[in-house]
């Protein structure tokens, strides 16, 4: 087990550090810093003295060096656009991303899987064909239009929401959260919809099947002729026994959930890190994106990392081969 | 150990019949059967896959899967009728007055649950016990179905189990809030032979100590015929020939049973080949007219081509066939099928 964790770590690690390459790559080969911080009329030896200081004349391993061991300490520079440290402005912007993003997968876990397990369990029932139906809406209109029909409607025809923005946030320490005022939740509602739904959609098919499956099992028809109750069956031997594929696909949608936020958070002028990395894209402003790579790498790989431990949790078969042995089915 | 007849039997089985709607037609896979169980007693189903003694069994227990249907008939436990109860009593029965065993022990645990929680929760869902005292009787039963080292195997799990344990453990499932009857379904068909032995003495002995009444369901004659105190034959969905299990072994009144019996190879006698039953059964959608078993019986006449034979007297047992037929209008009569 502990053998286990620490081997994913070293994976971890390396997987970061080839991460840190492409981010660091970005400097290199994306223009010339130089000529997006200083303006035109700037002297050739200006430009030399700048390009001394900050170290672009060191070989490329020494950068990258320098690089890695900076963003390991948090320190990603200054920003080309704000010329503000560019830690604090994902500090600023980060809680915004993530309130949004917690709220959308709030929303896809604890309707996705009710709804999942409902049409499972009663395949041929009306409301499930709907389910079924709708969910296939869900599952191929692009984000942006969602969010744009969803302001459309709520916000323009009907008031009721507000189409942009966080709405009032109450600062905690450096964090800004929106949970705290009536506007901040009405800003949240139709941002997370949006977010949400598509992950919603797929949760809701992905249980469903897993459902069917697991219904035909042997072990549920013995179940069933040990008089279980109904309840018993359902959420206790059914549900458990699809949690190892849907958590993998709700670990892997909430990296991707707070990485591609990116759309929303540019639809409703969500003040994100999202919003941030397209910003920095339109300026060039490397630091930033480098960061924002960084940041979303490491997502990533902590996501991944907690996935594989509840597979433990969920499933005794791996606990005792040691965590080599994979989920092999049934 | 057969069956009192004096006594009210456990089971009641009467005219039952299953059908699969199809979009071709209704199947009707098990046609008119009738059967008792006595209290205590082992009544073996023995017949080819495809036969209905499968189906008859999950029509007991009530878990027919849809779309298949009890079309007819009528199922009584302990004189009180279960084909029609509704969903919520019957799974009251289930567990409680009869217990199921299915064929693949591999398949038959939850993986992801202890044994033991699997155990309390069956427990705990039919008797009135505490947690602890549900534990102890937990323990008790896999002590009594012969799992080495009870209290400290009761918190593994099923993948820990080789298959003849995990059969054992199913057994003792079965056995949680000590049935009347227990439908054991081809319980060793998936298991080595020599694991299978085993598991059928275990299930003798468990039923004879809790004086727990079986229907083995089987396509192993050798089974039966070392455990069973009767036994049914069914074929095309129909019972072929009933009765105590010695007489059907030794002296088979249904033509079909004689030549099921006949492609047993036995122990030191040289058979240089097996008798088999030429052809094979027919499907669903093709029952011939007359008796099911027609085109393949040597012994058929003029009526079995046209009428169905039901259940008649043949010696010691009942037998589906014109031959005993005491008028005497079908096939030329043969000794050897009609003497007792």
């Amino acid at each position: 087990m502990i053998a286990f964790i620490l081997r994913r770590m070293l994976q971890s690690i390396a997987v970061l550090l080839a991460v840190g390459l492409v981010a660091f790559s970005l400097f290199r080969y994306v223009g010339d810093p130089i000529n997006a911080m200083v303006g035109q009329d700037t002297s050739m030896e200006d430009r030399a003295l700048l390009r001394e200081k900050l170290g672009l004349n060191d070989s490329p391993p020494v950068q990258f060096l320098r690089f890695i061991v900076n963003a390991a300490r948090g320190n990603f520079g200054l920003s080309y656009r704000t010329s503000e440290p560019v830690g604090r402005l994902i500090a600023e912007r980060i809680p915004a991303t993530l309130e949004l993003s917690f709220c959308a997968a709030a929303f896809a876990l604890f309707i996705g899987i009710p709804m999942g397990v409902y049409t499972g369990l009663y395949p041929r029932h009306w409301s499930s064909r709907l389910f079924q139906a709708v969910s296939l809406i869900g599952i191929s209109l692009p984000t942006f239009l969602i969010g744009i029909l969803l302001i459309l409607i709520f916000a323009v025809s009907l008031h009721w929401l507000p189409s942009f923005g966080r709405g009032e946030t109450v600062q905690i320490g450096w964090w800004t959260t929106n949970f705290l005022t009536i506007s901040g939740l009405k800003a949240l509602i139709l941002p997370s919809i949006t977010l949400g739904l598509f992950q919603l959609t797929l949760l809701m098919r992905l249980v469903r099947s897993e459902m069917l499956e697991v219904m035909r099992t042997d072990y549920i028809k013995f179940a069933r002729a040990r008089g279980l109750t109904n309840r018993a069956i359902n959420f206790g031997h059914a549900l458990k026994n699809t949690l190892v594929p849907v958590i993998t696909v709700t670990g892997l949608q909430l990296g991707s959930l707070i990485a591609f936020a990116i759309v929303t958070e540019t639809v409703f002028a969500w003040p994100g890190i999202g919003q941030l990395f397209i910003q920095s894209v339109q300026f060039s402003d490397i630091p930033v994106m480098a960061a924002y790579l960084l940041l979303i790498g490491l997502l990533f790989v902590v996501i991944n990392l907690v996935v594989d431990l509840l597979y433990f949790v969920v499933d005794p078969r791996l606990r005792s081969q040691g965590g080599a042995a994979r989920v092999s089915g049934h | 150990m057969a069956a009192a007849s004096n006594n009210p039997p456990l089971l009641e089985v009467k005219n039952l019949r299953v059908e699969f709607p199809t979009r071709r037609g209704t199947l009707l896979a098990v046609d008119d059967v009738s059967f008792d169980i006595a209290p205590g007693e082992v009544l073996g189903v023995v017949g080819e896959s495809g036969a209905g003694k499968s189906l008859t069994g999950n029509a007991i227990i009530g878990l027919l899967e849809p779309p298949g249907r009890i079309a007819g008939g009528e199922v009584k436990l302990e004189g009180r009728r279960i084909d029609n109860l509704p969903y919520e009593e019957m799974r009251k029965v289930r567990g409680a007055r009869i217990g199921a065993i299915f064929q693949d022990p591999l398949t038959s645990l939850n993986p992801l649950y202890s044994i033991g929680r699997q155990l309390i929760e069956t427990i705990q869902t039919h008797l009135p016990l505490s947690g602890a005292q549900a534990r102890k009787r937990a323990l008790d039963l896999l002590k009594e179905v012969g799992i080495p080292g009870a209290e400290s195997r009761i918190d593994h799990y099923p993948h820990q189990f080789s298959g003849g344990m995990r059969q054992r453990v199913v057994i003792a499932l079965a056995l949680c809030a000590d049935p009347r009857l227990i439908v054991a379904d081809e319980p060793t068909t998936a298991l080595d032979v020599s694991i299978q032995a085993q598991i059928i003495a275990l299930l003798k002995k468990l039923c004879r100590e809790h004086q727990t009444a079986v229907m083995l369901v089987t396509h192993d004659m050798g089974v039966i015929a070392e455990t069973a105190d009767r036994v049914a034959v069914m074929y095309a969905g129909r019972i072929a020939e009933i009765g105590p299990v010695r007489d059907v072994v030794k002296h088979a009144k249904h033509p079909y049973t004689k030549g099921l019996m006949g492609s047993i190879p036995s122990l030191g006698v040289r058979h240089d080949k097996l008798t088999q039953i030429d052809g094979a059964m027919p499907r669903l959608t093709e029952i011939p007219p007359g008796c099911a078993f027609n085109p393949r019986c040597t012994f058929r006449g003029q009526r079995c081509m046209v009428e169905r034979p039901n259940l008649m007297s043949a010696g010691a047992s009942r037998a589906a066939c014109w031959l005993h037929d005491r008028g005497g209008v079908g096939a030329p009569v043969t000794k050897e099928l009609v003497d007792a």
